[in-house]
């Protein structure tokens, strides 16, 4: 807290707060009011988020801005939020993406407008809610709600086979919490009754046991990041997802995954983690290698960045599971920049479907002539995503294969081939929608982004290459609470 | 002091039956076809029980007539939501049934016979007592199922509902003869004392258990107890089925926890084994069929199975928390099915129930404040947070683990899954799907309101479930003689 001010409280609950007050506009007769508020909401949401960058301690990975207040006093669950140099930085990314998406939808949507944005406000609230909570069951109630507004927003402005996704994408991730929610009530049981998750880092486990929680988290995580082999929901999920519903759902909400592994899985199971890291890798591994080649089989746009996620999230664990500080904060900056590059990506495939309401790479080709200042932006985060030096994409990468390398030349070895595949379908991709010569009418008739559309992907532009040119804010920010969060990792916990 | 002092612990009863019995001769006066007067009236006496209980409430346990009743913390909050069920229950019918011209003076007069049956149940130590708690309250229901006399499905289900219903009594009347044959005693706390200074006729004991469980387990609508469950909430009057479905499933509770916990804790060894396969395949047989359902009534009857599942499993843990945590689990399911139900009466009208699936289809354009609230209603069904729910579904899934019973965690918190696909196409349908008809919804003022604050307590104990949570296990605490 700064001078008694509960930032991560209002870093939460303000977006929900717009989020009902959008949602009190009532039907689409208030679409333009609606939109404005929501506006105003997710701005002013992104701007509480940045006195906790500023006034963020960067020499201490202790929790700060930390709120504790009783909660359920029967069970001992309390309203303990916190963050440390790695949250931090995924509630500013997700409140930097709100308006983003309330933007990108303002002129698209135009059924059920105020329900759209204030599903999209309230998951906000919820998903900064996940990484700023220190309290199991806390974050099990956002984690949990978040999937509410996310079924929604695919289940009504989602594509024609938008029913079958939601409801897959719901039942696939409420798999994977309900197993953890047991796991968490072992350590509820096993610590004597807390469910502080600072608490969990420092009690020890029998190995046994530290297998069971690990793997019950796992199946949480997985699903979420997501790993090979669950991550069949994911393609189905971003395909029928309307734009916003795709950018916040890869830009954001893989990174939830990823980020419960190194809150949940490594301090609290560190010992379970070594024995199985060998899996995590391994499956990683198949990750970034066989989901590559996926993606160069795709012909929908949408599908192909979808894979381009997994496959770069396999990276990010990979990141995780070897144990040192390049590949955890590669892993890292890899997650925040695949943010900004999946994001831009699926915004860049929204700007075409809703000109031309097709996603197949064959509809298109020769946009460039049409659309100038789209192309080009389109190539950057296309070059972005395939991890060209310069962009935010090559520092991740860079440093995840340098820290791989320094434990086994053949993981590195296999990761570093996602620079070749990635920019095998990447750039096929780029070529075939947005070089050579106009192929149809449609084509034809495009015109080129409109100023709001401009806007959205200058910011996106400018954060691609800040991030790619000076990552240096980023990773001094993590840097000590990585160190501080891999030395407890090294100790056993037996 | 005057005999009728010292029984003020039964205040709240003698009051009741003087008004139900008043309000059967009153109704006869009343001409007004919607009987409004008998609703004033069978609505100021559920705020009479509930100021008597409140008032008669003493802070330690009176045993009464014998020790035939008891007047406890645990009796006194169940007793309160049933009056409040009760209430809620009415308000929510009574629109729809003067519809269709079954709002009568003997539905609200059966409605208090069954509360007081309710009553009863919940206060009784006696084999005597309780039974008869029992009955009154069956009886009362079988009546008022049938109370739709020219429809064939309500007369079918009526007839199924009486058979069954007096078979499940049998057998416990049966199983409690035997307990009486080895303990010699009716008493619940002296066979309880008998038990564990040893019985001569194990056998007969173990087998008078068995015939106890499965009574009960028949009343509650437990796998593979359960046949009538369905076909009795489908054939029903909606209002009808929201009676049987709510506020009875709290006597339940009090029921089983005062035969099995109290009268026969020294047998724990041998119910819980009966109660944790009741519990397994309720929730398996609930959950699964339930998806193959396509009347939103039916659909809720095999939810109410798992949820009865799920209830046993709070049971079976023991402890305060297990017992605790399954009271805070049914007090949310009578919530929950409340509003499930009342929405069903709310979007029926004259000559159309809304009860198959098909009708929620596209609500959300019809009214997006009503698709809200069942939104809210069908994640908490289903367990999700931030609802009340999930809080239900947690506090019992705890008891488990700290029972030590993790695997019957984890095939509790799977079938919860497979319970949620079809909680979830409820909202699929109202929020997905276009609507097949455009005919105005008519709320009435009174359940539209009632239906918004049972929509929104829901999401409010999901957000601040605390205090419900310490009041289950103080009343608890404070009832049960645990060891």
């Amino acid at each position: 807290m700064i001078f008694g001010f509960p930032l991560l409280s209002v870093a939460i609950w303000l977006p929900i707060i717009f989020g009902l007050l959008v949602l009190a506009t009532g039907n689409d007769r208030n679409a333009s009011l609606a939109r404005v508020i929501a506006l105003i909401g997710s701005i002013l949401g992104f701007l509480v988020t940045i006195p906790l960058y500023v006034g963020f301690d960067k020499m201490t990975s202790a929790m700060q801005f930390v709120e504790l207040r009783d909660w359920i006093t029967h069970f001992n669950i309390r309203y303990h939020l916190g963050v440390d140099g790695i949250s931090v930085l995924f509630i500013i990314l997700n409140s930097f993406f709100t308006p983003l998406v309330v933007i990108a939808g303002w002129k698209v949507i135009e059924k059920r407008v105020a329900q759209y944005l204030a599903a999209f406000l309230i998951m906000s609230g919820l998903i900064n809610g996940v990484f700023a909570s220190l309290d199991a069951i806390l974050f099990y109630v956002f984690w949990e709600a978040m999937l509410i507004p996310m079924f929604i927003i695919i289940g009504i402005w989602g594509g024609a086979n938008r029913v079958y996704a939601a409801v897959k994408f719901f039942l696939y991730t409420f798999l994977g919490s309900v197993l953890m929610l047991i796991a968490l009530l072992y350590l509820y049981n096993q610590s004597g009754g807390s469910f502080s998750i600072l608490d969990y880092h420092q009690m020890p486990i029998p190995m046994t046991a530290q297998i069971l929680v690990f793997i019950a988290f796992f199946m949480a995580f997985a699903v979420k990041v997501p790993m090979f082999p669950v991550h069949t929901w994911l393609p189905d999920a971003h395909v029928e997802a309307p734009t916003g519903g795709s950018v916040v759902l890869a830009a954001i909400m893989l990174k939830v995954g990823a980020y419960g592994f190194i809150r949940f899985s490594m301090p609290i199971t560190p010992d379970a983690s070594h024995y199985l890291a060998g899996m995590m890798i391994a499956l990683s591994l198949i990750a970034v290698v066989y989901i590559s080649l996926v993606a160069l089989a795709q012909t929908d746009m949408k599908k192909l960045v979808a894979y381009s996620s997994i496959s770069h999230m396999g990276f990010v664990t990979m990141g995780f599971f070897i144990f040192n500080a390049y590949g955890m904060e590669g892993a890292l900056v890899q997650m925040i920049s695949h943010g900004f590059i999946s994001g831009a990506l699926f915004l860049c495939i929204g700007v075409l479907y809703d000109r031309m309401h097709t996603r197949n790479i064959a509809d298109y080709g020769g946009v460039a002539n049409k659309m100038p200042v789209f192309a080009a932006f389109f190539i950057l985060f296309a070059m972005a995503n395939v991890g060209l030096p310069g962009t935010s994409g090559f520092v991740g990468e860079f440093m995840v294969i340098m820290g791989a390398v320094k434990v086994n030349f053949w993981y590195a070895f296999a990761a570093a081939s996602i620079l070749i595949l990635g920019a095998a379908y990447t750039l096929w991709m780029v070529k075939r929608v947005i070089f050579g010569a106009v192929i149809n009418h449609h084509v034809e008739q495009l015109t080129d982004i409109t100023l709001r559309e401009k806007l959205i992907f200058f910011i996106l532009a400018l954060a691609v290459l800040f991030m790619g040119l000076y990552p240096l804010p980023f990773t001094e920010i993590m840097h000590t609470s990585v160190n501080d969060l891999l030395v407890h990792i090294a100790r056993s916990k037996l | 002091m005057s005999y009728l002092s010292t029984l003020s612990s039964a205040y709240a009863e003698i009051f009741l039956l003087v008004m139900a019995s008043s309000i059967l001769i009153v109704d006869l006066f009343v001409t007004s076809p919607n009987k409004t007067l008998t609703y004033i009236l069978v609505q100021l006496t559920l705020l009479g029980c509930a100021l008597i209980t409140v008032m008669t409430h003493e802070p330690v346990v009176v045993h009464l007539f014998n020790n035939m009743f008891v007047d406890d913390l645990m009796s006194d909050v169940l007793k309160l939501f049933s009056y409040l069920t009760i209430s809620m229950v009415l308000v929510y019918s009574r629109s729809y049934l003067i519809l269709r011209g079954l709002f009568t003076g003997e539905f609200m007069v059966l409605t208090l016979f069954a509360l007081l049956g309710m009553m009863v149940m919940i206060s009784a130590t006696h084999f005597l007592t309780l039974y008869m708690g029992l009955e009154l309250l069956s009886l009362s229901l079988y009546a008022m199922v049938a109370l739709q006399r020219d429809s064939a499905t309500a007369t079918e289900a009526a007839m199924k509902y009486f058979i069954l219903g007096a078979l499940a009594s049998g057998l416990l009347l049966y199983g409690m003869s035997m307990l009486y044959g080895a303990t010699g005693t009716l008493e619940v706390a002296a066979i309880s004392d008998a038990i564990t200074q040893g019985v001569e006729n194990k056998a007969l004991l173990v087998f008078g258990l068995v015939f106890v469980v499965a009574g009960l387990a028949f009343k509650l609508g437990a796998v593979p107890f359960h046949m009538w469950v369905p076909d009795v909430y489908h054939g029903a009057p909606t209002a009808v089925t929201m009676l049987i479905g709510s506020a009875p499933k709290l006597a339940a509770f009090a029921f089983v926890m005062r035969i099995l916990v109290e009268g026969l804790q020294p047998l724990v060894m041998h119910w819980s084994g009966m109660l944790v396969i009741l519990a397994i395949l309720s929730m398996a047989v609930g959950n699964i069929t339930a998806i193959a359902q396509t009347n939103l009534k039916r659909m809720l009857a095999y939810s109410t199975i798992a949820h009865v599942g799920f209830l046993l499993l709070g049971i079976l843990s023991g402890g305060i928390d297990g017992y605790s945590s399954a009271m805070f689990y049914v007090v949310i399911y009578v919530l929950m099915t409340l509003g499930g139900f009342g929405m069903i009466m709310l979007l029926s009208r004259e000559g159309f129930e809304a009860d198959k699936l098909d009708d929620f289809k596209g609500l959300n354009q019809r009214s997006p404040w009503l698709a809200f609230m069942m939104l809210i209603l069908m994640f908490s069904m289903a367990g999700v947070p931030p609802t009340a729910g999930f809080y239900a579904k947690f506090s019992v899934l705890q008891a488990v683990v700290n029972a030590g019973h993790i695997p019957l965690a984890v095939m509790a918190v799977i079938f919860s899954l497979i319970g949620a696909f079809y909680y979830l196409r409820i909202v699929k349908l109202m929020y997905f799907d276009a609507p097949e008809s455009h005919v105005p919804i008519a709320i009435q003022p009174d359940s539209g309101l009632l239906i918004s604050i049972n929509g929104l307590a829901v999401l409010a104990l999901g957000i601040m479930p605390g205090t419900l949570i310490t009041v289950c296990a103080v009343a608890i605490q404070k009832s049960l003689l645990l060891n």
